[in-house]
This record gives structure tokens, sequence and C-alpha cells, in this order.
């Protein structure tokens, strides 16, 4: 599992496009009977019950991910995804890897700039067994000497491997670039210098203050009822602190208009920029959300894709993307092309860019991409209980209300050309901040 | 680890890695596990022209996958036109006699759908996930496409470059990838798996629109594919679909029984090095040259796919528990197995030194736990635990249509029946101690093998490149 899930983190993370999904696009396509269940102890959860299969699927988000981690301990919320499984109760690492095994459920923890989630499956004849495992990470965790020790070894690893790896160098390059002097700015992975200095009282106070009641919210999709999922809510998250005690963390504006060359020999060079965006709050969320569509977030159909892909054969793929994060917002894009195009590239791109900041889309793009958005929530992402459960989270992370899935198309549709316009001008006018990693020009 | 076999073997069309193919079909162990009782109702039948067609409901969400398998791969092309299949699955999206460049993919993007295409060794597939009104506009594009490819030199040269930036992007720009290949062509003596399904980079630069026809009209006919819909259908409608759209395409050609050369004996084993500047965490690997689910009739596969769990099936494995744990010599490690391929498959092993420690002791360590697995063999309880844990998984994959198409088409098209895959949890509680301890012994020899060494570049061998 532990395997799986970190090979998982890093394919989506060469996309940064994964920011902007979660939580943003749910569509209306056909009804999903979503229950609210809060427990005795007043712990609330968003139900779809379902005993076509036998499984139960659970989702969770805390808020506060690596922004949370405490100056010069940067990794500490990275690093805890993975020793929750590593000890826990009276329970060591191998025990309870050998109970987890024992029981099978599938689990796995991720920690984003803005919150620390994790999300299990399990068999229904199983779930009484996993749910005391689950409580036991979530509140007993150990941080025995030799687990973190064995874990700091395979991420210090990871740390070296990324500094040779064009995709990491890029994204790290560009992340310094536009957050200079904000926790955003911090790589959540860590440093070469920081993962060492991480103790188990950092990994302790970083659950301690994140893992909370009121700071927690909860999808739960499969073979439960309301009454079960009750007393599941009170045995995991009910001996929980009431509150969290997080940092705040400011506002804040992308820093852009610069033009960075890494030297780096590989024969093919990586283009990434972005500029300031909007936050998913924003009222013009959704006519940016259907800019962005056109521009570079339709995989096989978008603007970009034409141009740099289909005319000219430049890249493999080719992206832009809204990236909402809760204090901040970047509108990026980006792709991969043979080292002697990479001018030719970038050009195409800012071209499309600024055409797009100019004369915003078409009105037929803007129908087609409003098609596809409504369409696609359903196929991309209720076609299983793990994705259901996650989008129960995601809309209460985003606070858009139960009957968000219902009212989705509403809102897509009131988007007029003049907004679409607008939001494209208001967006894609700046100069953005432009990372390539390849050969220079000597 | 399972996602790294798998990209190993699956080369994707995808234009971004938000596709769901980035999990594209994992046909070993526990994949092939789609059955259990409980679980769905999957039947088959077979049209007048050859198309098999398998319809799989799942009646909980309106989405359909509709997914059409060639019996083609990588390991199907001619000599010296490595890539030619992989390359077709590109020129696929470049239109037909009556449909434009683009347009197929417009339709589906219209309705919010899905799509995408991967190639392997043994199949090549399209794929579309779509709601259940769409399924017979999909199905009529792609037994259109079936038939009535147009390409032209206009088209088709620029998808050869986006070809060579997908290789640089997985390949040339990845050294890790660089040495697999070089493992690969050193594993198979005579077997074309030992070629990159990308294909050799000077190969695909020489790849011409008579290589892709030529191709194409060998092997993509009705009687030689596989077409998968699960999902929110039933498969009576599915049959006047399929005879309605699939139904009405030729059978273009007989490609015969799929035969390639057979790999010799293994004599010697091999050692493969590389050092590249980009390299800054090195690591080993090894692979065995070992039988697949198809390669043979015996329950060999079935044996590894329990001894990988026994090996390499998480941090409770032998190889996790004494190379990372008790040595503490490596910072990862495991063991796998790739047994849904048509010939002969690998075992392999993998590890990276932990800080101070060397590759030579982490091969070292590797070959302590072989050595006791063949000299004390495993236990009854960890061949419980294994069956437990493949058979369980086989539950969870119940939860995705898309996971379920995958596995029965990859595997139907290799030759499995709807009996054969759900019967799989079957077998492997059948496996005994024996049965490893015999697999293990008969396969896990030097000889076999291929040993891998990812280097960072020292001074000494900076003038080599």
């Amino acid at each position: 599992m532990k395997m799986i899930s970190q090979k998982l983190k890093t394919t989506f993370a060469v996309v940064g496009f994964a920011l902007s999904i979660a939580g943003t696009t749910i569509s209306s396509a056909y009804a999903v009977d979503i229950k609210t269940v809060v427990s005795d102890k007043g712990i609330k959860a968003l139900l779809v019950e379902d005993y076509a299969v036998p499984l139960i699927a659970v989702s969770f988000s805390f808020k506060g991910g690596s922004t949370q981690d405490a100056v010069g301990k940067e990794g500490t919320a990275s690093l805890l995804t993975n020793l929750l499984d590593e000890g826990a109760g009276d329970l060591d690492s191998q025990a309870f890897q050998v109970a987890l095994d024992d029981n099978g459920m599938k689990f796995s923890f991720n920690a984003s700039q803005d919150s620390f989630s994790g999300s299990i499956q399990t068999l229904k004849s199983e779930s009484a067994r996993s749910f005391e495992l689950l409580t036991l990470m979530l509140n007993n965790p150990r941080f025995d000497a030799d687990p973190i020790e064995r874990m700091k070894a395979s991420r210090m690893n990871g740390l070296r491997a990324a500094e040779t790896n064009p995709q990491a160098i890029a994204s790290k390059t560009l992340r310094n670039a536009l957050y200079p002097n904000h926790p955003y700015g911090r790589p959540s992975g860590g440093t070469l210098e920081s993962m060492p200095a991480i103790t188990k009282q950092d990994l302790e106070t970083y659950r301690k203050n994140v893992f909370a009641r009121d700071n927690v919210v909860i999808g739960v999709v499969g073979a439960i009822s309301p009454d079960e999922l009750k007393a599941m809510l009170d045995q995991v998250f009910g001996p929980m602190a009431e509150k969290a005690n997080l940092k705040p963390v400011p506002e804040t504006q992308v820093k852009t208009g610069e033009t960075i060359a890494v030297d780096f020999n590989t024969p093919q060079t990586i283009i990434t920029m972005a500029m300031p965006g909007i936050k998913r709050e924003d009222e013009e969320f959704y006519a940016a959300y259907l800019v962005n569509y056109v521009l570079g977030g339709g995989s096989f159909s978008s603007r970009l894709y034409e141009e740099v892909r289909e005319k000219r054969g430049l890249a493999y793929g080719v992206y832009s993307y809204l990236g909402t994060k809760d204090h901040s917002g970047v509108v990026g894009a980006g792709t991969a092309t043979s080292t002697s195009n990479t001018e030719k590239a970038v050009e195409v791109i800012l071209t499309e860019i600024e055409k797009m900041a100019k004369e915003g889309p078409s009105a037929e793009e803007l129908e087609k991409a409003k098609k596809y958005i409504k369409g696609s929530y359903a196929i991309s992402n209720l076609d299983t209980s793990g994705k259901i459960a996650s989008v129960l989270s995601a809309i209460q992370s985003a606070g858009l209300g139960i009957d968000y899935i219902d009212r989705r198309a509403s809102y897509l549709d009131a988007v007029t050309i003049e907004d679409a316009k607008a939001v494209a001008q208001k967006l894609l006018s700046s100069k953005p901040t432009i990372v390539t990693v390849g050969k220079t020009a000597k | 680890m399972k996602l790294k076999t798998t990209i190993a073997v699956a080369v994707l069309c995808a234009a971004t890695s938000l596709t769901p193919v980035i999990n594209a079909p994992i046909l070993s162990g526990a994949a092939l596990a789609a059955s259990q009782k409980t679980g769905p109702q999957v039947t088959s039948f077979t049209l007048d022209n050859g198309l098999q067609v398998v319809v799989i409901p799942d009646r909980r969400a309106p989405v359909v996958t509709h997914m059409v398998w060639y019996k083609a791969g990588s390991a199907d092309e001619p000599r010296g036109a490595s890539g030619i299949a992989h390359y077709l699955e590109h020129l696929m999206f470049k239109g037909t006699k009556t449909v434009k460049s683009g347009e197929f993919s417009a339709k589906i993007a219209a309705i919010g759908g899905q799509e995408n295409a991967f190639t392997s060794t043994d199949y090549t597939a399209y794929f579309q996930r779509i709601t259940p009104e769409a399924l017979e506009e999909m199905m009529r594009l792609e037994a259109d496409r079936m038939e009535n490819l147009v390409l032209t030199q206009e088209k088709i040269l620029p998808e050869r470059d986006v070809v060579n930036e997908e290789r640089n992007a997985r390949t040339e720009n990845n050294p890790g990838s660089l040495l697999r290949e070089a493992m690969n062509a050193a594993l198979y003596q005579n077997h074309s798996y030992g070629i990159p399904i990308i294909g050799w980079k000077h190969e695909v630069n020489a790849l011409t629109k008579d290589d892709a026809i030529a191709f194409y009209d060998k092997f993509y006919t009705p009687n030689n594919a596989v077409l998968v819909v699960a999902g929110d259908v039933d498969a009576e409608t599915v049959k006047v679909l399929a005879e309605k759209t699939y139904g009405k395409v030729k059978r273009r050609a007989e490609p015969g029984e799929r035969m390639r050369t057979k790999e010799p004996e293994p004599r010697a084993a091999r050692r493969v090095e590389m050092s590249d500047a980009r390299v800054r965490t090195p690591s080993f690997s090894r692979s065995y040259l070992v039988p697949s689910y198809y390669s043979n009739d015996t329950n060999e596969a079935e044996a590894f796919d329990v001894l990988s769990e026994i090996l390499g099936g998480g941090t409770t494995s032998r190889i996790y528990r004494q190379l990372v744990v008790e040595d503490k010599v490596a910072s990862s490690a495991g063991a796998w197995y790739q047994g849904g391929s048509l010939d002969e498959t690998q075992f392999g092993f993998y590890g990276s030194p932990r800080n101070g420690k060397t590759l030579p002791e982490v091969e070292a360590a590797t070959d302590k736990v072989i050595a006791k697995l063949l000299k004390d063999g495993v236990t009854e309880a960890e061949v419980k635990r294994a069956q437990k844990r493949l058979v369980r998984s086989s539950i969870f994959t119940q939860d995705s249509q898309s996971t379920l198409a995958r596995i029965y088409g990859g595997s139907m098209t290799l030759g499995s029946t709807i009996e054969s895959i759900q019967s799989w949890p079957d077998r492997i509680n059948e496996i005994t101690v024996e049965d490893v301890n015999s697999v293990a012994r008969k396969y896990l020899k030097l000889k076999r093998s291929v040993t891998g060494y990812l280097k960072p570049e020292t001074a000494a061998h900076k003038n080599e490149g």
C-alpha cells in the first residue's frame, strides 16, 4: 500500500491540475441520495448508502496541510502520512502491519499544502476491525524511533532523486518564484536539511494541532446504515481534540513576470509558467473554469492541444490549469518539448494565452465547455464508491452545501459570453513567470 | 509497485496524466481476480464476423465504459519497425473516410466523456467512458475506425514528432527507464519482449504511413478483437447495438495464431550497468525469466503470484523486512511478478541503498533472502496469508467498472475465458507450499536472470558518453 500511494502521488504531482479538480467540478447529471449524519458527539458526515457491493469507502480531510509544518521542519505533514500505520496503541510497527494485513483494508493518507486527508476502503464483513485500526492510526500512533528513521531514510532518498528530476526542479523553481515569502513557497515534501530535523515531538504536535473535530470533513459511501455510521464517527473521530490549533496563513497573490532558465543536461526541456489566478469562492470561478477548459484544460480538445500537439507535433502533453488554494489562486500552463523547440513552444503557448486574453472564447467554445464540464462530473467522479466519498468530503471542504451536485449545472449555465471574456482578460493579461529546465543555449 | 510494473508494459496515448489509464491494465495477480461469487453477471457472445463481445453490468451509476481490444501489440511488429503498434494507436485518432480527424474526440467531449488508448506488448486498446445514451454512437464510430482509417502525410508526420516527445518524456529524460530498456533487451535473447513498446528511437523515426497501414490491415479486424462494455447496460441491449454497428464490419484479415520466436534455455547470467549524471540515488534490480499465465498450462503462474506476495507484498514481506527493516541496507526494496503476458514473463526484485550503503550490499542482501527461500522454502502461514490478500483484492475490484473492463478485456484478449477469470481465486487458494517452493527452485536461478545497476556518474565515467 505504501509503495502504491507514494508512486501515485508522484505521478499526479507532475500535472498540477489535480488542484482544480477536487471539489470544483460536480455535475447534476444524476441524483445522488446524500444524507447528513450527525453523531452523538456532534461529528458530521455526508453519507450515500449503497449495498450493491459489500464495501464501505470513507474519505476525510483536515484543514491545514504543509502550511502547518514548523519553520525548519518542512516535510512534517508529508512524513506523517508514512508513519500513522507504523505502529499504534500496543502494537509496534511489525505487529501493526500484520494487523493491517490480516484486516485487508485499503488506505492512504495525503498531505497537500492546505489539508491532511485520508481514505479507506474496507469489506463490510471486516469493517469493525478496520474502524478500530483507523482509530488507532489517527489517535494513538506510536512514532517509534526505528520507523521514523526508516521513513526518513526513504524520504531522503526521494529528495535526493528530486534534485535531478527535471519535473521536480521545474515545480520547485516555479514555487519559489511565485511565493517567495509565504508558506506556499516552502517545500511540502521537506528538504535535505529539514527532513533530518523532524522529531517525534514535531509529528505529535502536528497531529494534535491539526486532527480535531472542528477541523474535519467526512464522506462515506457503501454498505453502512446511518446508525452504524454514527457509532463509527464517535469511535474514530470522537477521541480527537474539540478544536484545532492552526497557525493562520496569510492571503497572498503570486509574484510574476520573471523568466528563469535552469540549465540541466537532459534531452527534453520542461516548460512551466504561472500567473495570478482566483480562489474557489470568487464569483468569477465558474467563468474562469470554463475559460481554462477552452485554453488548455480539455485534454484532446483544447486550443493548446490543437496548436502545440496536433498542428506542430511539439509535445506529447500540454496543459493549462486553474489552481485554487485556500489563500491564493494561480493560472498556469506547461509542456515538455525537445530542447531545440523550447522557444517555439513557449511562444505558441504565450500567443494562445494573449489571444484568449484579448478575445476570450467564442460563443461556440463556451457552449462546448459547458456541455463537457456538466457531463463529465458523473462520468469522472461518481462511478466508484471511493470517488463519491471524496466528492462528499470535497463538497464540504469547499463549503458548497449538500445540494451542490444538483445546483452545479445552473452555476455553469449562468456564465455569459461577456462574463467569460471579462475573466479571460482579467486573468490572462498579466505577464507570467516562466520556468524552463533543460539545456540552455550557450 | 503495481504502478511501476504497469507503466513498464503499457504505453499510453494520453495527453495528460488526468486520464484514468494511468493505472492501465495490471493483468497479473490481483487484477485477474475480477471475480467473486458476489460479483457481476458477466456474459459473452460472438458476432458472425468473429468479434467477441463481453458485457459486465454495473447499474449503480449512469456511466458506461466501452473498450475495443485488438490482439496486436508491440511483440507482433515486424522486425525493424519497432513502435509501429503504438504509432498506429496514435494515428487511429486521425479520422476515417467519413469522420474528420478530431470529430470522434469532439463528440466525446461534447457529453463530458473520457477517452484514451494504450498499447502493450500483446494488445492495443481504445476506450471511451460515457453516459448510456451515447453508447450506440461510440460503437458506430469505433466500428467505423476498425475498417475505414484514412491517413495522410500531413497528419502522420507531426504525430511521429508527438511520439518522439512521448519517448523523450517516458524514457530519454529518465535514466531508470533507459536502464529498464537495456535490461529487457538483455533478458530476452530471442523474443520481441526485448524491444521497447514505444520502439527504438532510430526505428520510430523511420516509420511510414505504409508501415502503419500494413499493421492496421493485418490486425485490425473484428475476428482479432474483443469488445468490452461495462457499466449501466444489459447484455440484450449491447447485443442489439453491437449487431447494428460492429456487425456490419467485414472480416478484413485472418491474422491466425500468434506465434512468436521462443526464448532459448538461458545459460548465462547477464549484468547491465548504467551511469548517468542525472542519477542521485542508485538502484539495483534483477529480473528472472519465468512463465506467465498464458505461456504454459500449469499452475506455475498462480504459484508465482503467491510467491510475489510473500517476497514483495508490502511492508510485511520478506524482502522489505530483511533489507529495509532488519539489515537497514536499503531505503526501499521489493519484489514483483507480472503474470499477464502471452509469453514468458519476469519475476523481479528491486532495491535502493540507504545512504552510506552500496549497490553490492543491496544485491548481496537480496541474494541472501533468495538463498534462504531456496533452502528452507516458504511456510504454510505465509502461503495462507498471501492467498487471503490476493483473493480479497478481487472484491475491491468490483467497485470499479473501468477496472473490471480492463481485467476482462486484457485477460480475454490473451485467451482467458469468463470461467477461467472467475475461478482465479479458487486456483490461488489451491496453491500449496510445495507449489511455491517448486517454482522458486525451478526458476530463480542466476543464469535465467539479468541484474541491473543504475549509478550516479563518476569522474571516471564522464568521458564514456
